[in-house]
């Protein structure tokens, strides 16, 4: 077999592993059960837990309630360990949880088409822009400093790799609409906006899609699903494409994922949509059915011309959203929008009021807002932190020249109190942090 | 209706062409809509499109495939059949009449001779 392949020997076939890799490693013996869970148990105690601590960080991920029926639903093993419903005969339930996600996330995004999810937002919004470049044939992408960093980060990767250009264009807090305009020309292909944006913001997308729209370019829209319930819809502000992350909508936290990628698209790039999509039909005998569908997209049947590789979902993420928006319904979900906005407007008026503090723009917001703070965002994260308050976003982590601007979330899960003990160990800080820092200094614990 | 009409000629890529005057008529042979399947889609190519033979100008989609359609000569795109929007199964039942897919004006006439004949296509498919 060695001389079949044209090796000389079985240890050529390990020359790609490092030399001190090889052979036998310095693993330690087996421990009991009741050791490993005592091992990992003192692991997991070295992390602060979430659960009943106040936190007030979103960029992105949000902690809301999550009723007890979505786990109960996704948790049964015909969701929980079902494949792919490549054979719609045996899929029937998976496919009809696929179309009333596809439907529900339709009507919240105001467009014609939505998929079946994709992975998470960052592949969500490349996938956007690869379809404005295939709509126009135009190579450069257009994106603002409100973009969400970890979108954007993933967006550049994939442009450079692809050979396409990307223009991105600065912004301070909110975007003026002409500034925009003039930097648009017609090598464009898409304008990216997120809105609300990094900072809280909520842009002005209808003047905004008309400005991408005069350059003859695609407009896509970056939002948190949930403020789509009280917000105007992307479909209705002129978006060509709406994306989103979806783990707002019964999805944990779970440490960064997974969470749930949403993209909608008006009809007439239906075709261009990457990944799955479920679509309803009738069986042989005339009764509704549905079926997955417009799959010679896809990279299994169109292979190299396929415009993603992407040809699968986050069938069990999609599948908590739906459960966690048939509980909250029509209603209810507007609702839990507009108390996560009062929270966030109750929060801002006071830490507003907080001298060294100030409310970093007055573009309205929803239920995240950015902070100006009298010593560096990190440290004031570190202050809450050592009283068990989980901080806020700092922004200087994406531009050192914002160190000192923290972006705070507002749930429905941050109670007053909690909203009032933030204030209060605030308003202790400046001269708190003064003294612990000469602590420190001087070596006293 | 034959399969290989003789009034016809043949692209090595299943694609049939009629000479009508100044322009010539295009589509695919009922030999290629059979081996793709029901036609569930043509993206058709634009009026004032520039062609170049043997060059993708469109792309025709079945429930199983996805492939290009191709320029049997070079020349510039006149008149699209706009019905296979709304029904592109029509390229199954009537690929030489109904189903015809788009008219042009060649730039360079003279490829239409090096194309196959009836027989010759044929003979091809049933190499293929």
């Amino acid at each position: 077999m060695l001389r079949a392949i044209g090796v000389p020997s079985v240890e050529d076939l390990f020359a790609n592993i490092p030399e001190h890799l090889r052979g036998t490693l310095p693993i330690p013996d087996a421990l009991s059960e009741m050791e490993t869970l005592q091992l990992v148990q003192a692991l997991a105690a070295e992390n602060l837990n979430l659960a009943g601590r106040p936190a007030f960080l979103g960029a992105g991920a949000y902690r809301h309630y999550i009723p007890a029926a979505v786990p109960a639903i996704t948790g049964r093993s015909e969701f929980y360990t079902a494949y792919t419903p490549y054979q719609p005969e045996l899929s029937q339930g998976t496919l009809q949880v696929i179309y009333e996600y596809q439907s529900m996330i339709a009507e919240l995004t105001g467009l014609d088409v939505a998929n079946a999810s994709l992975y998470d937002a960052a592949t969500g919004v490349t996938e956007a822009c690869t379809i404005a470049i295939n709509a126009t044939g135009r190579s450069t992408i257009a994106t603002v400093g409100g973009l969400n960093p970890q979108y954007a980060r993933v967006l550049r990767t994939y442009l450079h790799q692809e050979g396409f250009n990307l223009l991105e264009i600065p912004e301070e807090w909110v975007l003026d609409p002409e500034q925009v305009a003039a930097a648009l020309d017609e090598s464009v292909a898409g304008l990216v906006v997120q809105s609300p944006n990094l900072f809280g913001s909520i842009e002005p997308m209808a003047d905004l899609a008309a400005a991408a729209h005069d350059a003859g370019a695609l407009f896509i829209a970056v939002s948190n699903p949930l403020s789509l319930a009280i917000l105007a819809p992307p479909g209705d502000v002129g978006a060509d494409v709406a994306v989103g992350c979806g783990q707002p909508f019964g999805i944990p936290l779970q440490y960064g994922g997974p969470y749930l990628g949403i993209i909608a698209a008006r009809a007439g790039l239906a075709r261009q949509l990457p990944g799955r999509i479920c679509g309803a039909t009738v069986d042989g005998e005339g009764r509704r059915g549905y079926v997955l569908t417009l799959q010679a997209r896809e990279q299994h049947i169109r292979r190299e011309k396929a415009t993603s590789n992407i040809c699968t979902n986050h069938q069990l993420m999609a599948l908590a959203a739906t459960v966690y928006l048939s509980l909250l319904g029509k209603q209810g979900l507007p609702e839990l929008a507009t108390l996560c906005a009062q929270k966030a407007h109750y929060a801002a008026r006071r830490i507003a009021a907080i001298p060294g503090f100030a409310l970093a723009s007055d573009a309205p917001f929803v239920n995240e807002f950015t902070v100006r703070t009298p010593v560096p965002a990190a440290e004031v994260n570190r202050y809450l932190l050592r009283r068990e308050i989980i901080g806020g976003f700092d922004l200087g982590r994406v531009d050192p020249a914002l160190q000192n601007y923290l972006v705070l979330a507002f749930t429905e899960l941050n109670t007053r109190q909690q909203i009032d003990d933030l204030v209060s160990t605030l308003e202790s800080l400046q001269p708190e942090v003064a003294v612990e820092a000469l602590q420190s200094a001087g070596g006293v614990a | 209706m034959a399969d290989f009409p003789d009034d016809l000629r043949y692209t090595t890529s299943d694609e049939w062409v009629r000479l009508e005057g100044d322009e010539m008529v295009s589509g695919i042979t009922a030999y290629a809509a059979e081996q793709l399947g029901d036609i569930v889609y043509v993206k058709l190519p634009e009026a004032g499109q520039q062609i170049e033979q043997s060059e993708p100008y469109g792309e025709i989609e079945s429930v199983k495939a996805v492939s290009d359609l191709k320029a049997p000569l070079s020349g510039e795109v006149t008149v699209v059949n706009a019905d296979l929007d709304q029904n592109p199964a029509v390229i199954n039942d009537d690929p030489y009449g109904q189903g015809w897919i788009f008219r042009f004006r060649p730039s360079n006439p003279g490829q239409y001779d090096s194309l196959l004949t009836a027989e010759a296509y044929e003979a091809k498919t049933k190499e293929g």
